[in-house]
């Protein structure tokens, strides 16, 4: 019987990856994006999952808004990412360099 | 079947201010040939019309509507004003900037009417998912809006950046509150504060939860650790738009600090003032370390920001000693009014950059403020108020911003914050005081005259006036905080 604990470490252990995957990822800017939805949806794993377990059905209708956001924001994302392209002809995480001090 | 129709009288600006974008979008759609001055025009009119309606319908008491998922209360409207003004303000002073730089599209200006309701739908929430909602519709305008110099590469870098790291930060926020929700059962914030008092939540998830919620919230604000955006974005970013990062996001990030920690979780508030401790201290050494390194004037003024949102969070931390609460009121007061005095001393920093920069020329190092005092005198002087303002020197408003949330942090007893800012504020004077030598004391490398609009010289010289004037008379501010969060609470 899997109880809510499973689903749970199951959420934290997603979570977990999208964040690694967003600092240890040196080379691809797609990679990074998609370490963002891993981690929105990990954020949703969790709210299914609580809101099964309270009874409760306003954690899913938050999972709805959430995923909407979602597809909002990595549409951004990616036309930020097609600019970028466009002007620099690389989508390299360590060319993502002329900034600092 | 029952349906209610929910109230909608109190949250009246909120749909003006929605209906005006669609207007504004399809309007410059069908009005093309006139459709900058058309969308600038409509954009501030808006503003300017929100704040009257903020103002007619304010009730002075604590209304709830749409199934308390809206909270109107007069935190939340004299925040919202603040908005308007500083986001008009800002859209005012980077007109001239945008219209040299051919990128003052209409959409630049419904993108700052997006984000202008994102930030009015934060302020309001008193639901977990209106805040989330609200913050997003914040960010993604302001994502848009850094990347809106699209030849420019510095600008796609920094818009880049700003966007993973604000994404990144709305993940940790979401999965606080993820942790909030399992613990409590609910996602309204008085029913989290409801089960805090019961003493119903499982206290291990609850804590887990708050940790992300205060990482996201860092984030939002720019304070260390969550600090590595703040300088890039300020940099790449066109100085029309980090004029608008720097100023009305700052008060939204502020109105979701106190809407989650205090109406929430303001049972567990020794908890959480633990963790913004560490983080305030954090960014009053590393903000005023940092900047003094810069020679880039923007950056600096991005590190300026974070030793201010550092101070900011003295007043938050400085609530709840050992249980006892009658702190409080005082302390939210005096960073509320940090807060708002930080907004108006950078409309006015970052205004100056603006009228130094011209086609084809950024005003953006140090060095460009060298000799000010031949090319303007009252520009000059202006700028003078600024910098002293943001040393904390006496008489200016900064330093009465500085003094109220030091006297926070002093009745709560942490004397070695309170030093340690002080000493800090110090060592920070430093490179303001720089800025004010390069203008007094230094020959200009460019002696063109300085050239802008009639209404922005008025304005910034308006801008420059009342931090002088605000530091005259700084208890009208204060008390209007004060009152405000007491008729909230």
């Amino acid at each position: 019987m899997l109880s809510l604990s499973h689903f749970l470490i199951l959420g934290a252990i997603l979570f977990a990856i999208s964040v690694v995957g967003i600092f240890l990822n040196r080379k691809n800017l797609i990679v990074l994006l998609m370490a963002i939805e891993l981690m929105l949806l990990s954020v949703n794993m969790n709210f299914v999952a609580f809101s099964h377990y309270l009874g409760d059905i306003a954690g899913q209708v938050f999972v709805f808004f959430i995923l909407t956001v979602a597809a909002a924001e990595s549409a951004i994302g990616l036309a930020i990412l097609i600019v970028m392209f466009r002007n620099m002809r690389t989508i390299h995480v360590d060319d993502l360099d002329s900034l600092k001090g | 079947m029952n349906f209610v129709v929910p109230d909608f009288y109190p949250a009246a600006a909120e749909i003006f201010v929605a209906v005006m974008a669609l207007v504004i979008m399809l309007a410059s759609t069908f009005a093309r040939s006139v459709a900058r001055n058309l969308a600038y025009l409509l954009t501030q009119a808006t503003l300017i019309a929100a704040a009257f309606i903020t103002i007619f319908t304010m009730e002075g008491e604590v209304v709830h509507t749409f199934s308390n998922l809206f909270i109107s209360d007069l935190l939340g409207d004299v925040l919202k004003l603040m908005i308007y003004f500083s986001t008009a303000i800002a859209l005012l002073y980077g007109r001239g900037y945008l219209a040299d730089r051919k990128i003052d599209k209409p959409e630049y200006y419904l993108l700052a009417l997006l984000m202008t309701l994102g930030m009015m739908v934060m302020v309001t929430a008193n639901h977990m998912l209106p805040m989330y909602i609200g913050l997003e519709m914040m960010s993604l305008a302001l994502y848009t809006m850094v990347a809106f110099d699209r030849d420019s590469a510095r600008s796609t870098e920094a818009a880049m950046k700003y966007f993973v790291l604000g994404a990144l930060a709305s993940g940790l926020l979401l999965y606080g509150m993820s942790m909030v929700y399992g613990a409590t059962g609910t996602l309204e914030f008085s029913g989290v504060a409801q089960a805090l008092y019961n003493q119903t939540a499982n206290q291990t998830v609850l804590m887990f939860g708050v940790v992300f919620l205060v990482a996201g919230i860092c984030f939002k604000l720019g304070v260390v650790p969550f600090h590595m955006w703040v300088p890039d974005v300020y940099q790449g970013a066109p100085t029309a738009v980090t004029l608008v990062i720097a100023t009305a996001p700052k008060l939204a990030a502020f109105a979701m600090a106190v809407r989650l920690l205090i109406w929430a979780l303001f049972d567990i508030a020794e908890e959480w003032q633990m963790m913004l401790m560490l983080v305030a201290a954090a960014s009053i050494v590393l903000g005023n370390l940092a900047a003094i390194a810069q020679q880039n004037i923007k950056r600096m003024l991005a590190y300026s920001g974070i030793s201010h949102m550092g101070f900011m969070l003295l007043g938050l931390l400085a609530g709840v000693v050992e249980g006892d609460r009658h702190f409080a009121l005082n302390a939210y007061s005096s960073a509320m009014f940090y807060a708002i005095s930080y907004v108006i001393m950078s409309l006015a920093s970052f205004g100056m950059l603006i009228l130094l920069s011209r086609a084809g020329f950024e005003a953006e190092n140090i060095d460009d403020f060298k000799g000010l005092n031949k090319r303007s005198s009252w520009y000059a002087l202006m700028m003078l108020f600024v910098m002293f303002s943001m040393a904390g020197v006496p008489f200016f408003i900064g330093f009465f911003a500085k003094l109220s949330v030091l006297q926070a942090v002093v009745a709560a007893g942490y004397f070695w914050l309170a030093v340690l800012a002080v000493v800090m504020s110090v060592i920070g004077a430093f490179y303001y005081l720089r800025v004010v030598k390069v203008m007094y004391f230094d020959e200009p490398v460019d002696s063109s005259p300085i050239h802008a609009a009639p209404e922005v010289r008025v304005m910034l010289s308006a801008n420059g006036l009342a931090i002088a004037a605000l530091g005259l008379a700084p208890q009208a501010l204060m008390s209007l905080c004060a009152f405000a969060l007491l008729r909230s609470l």
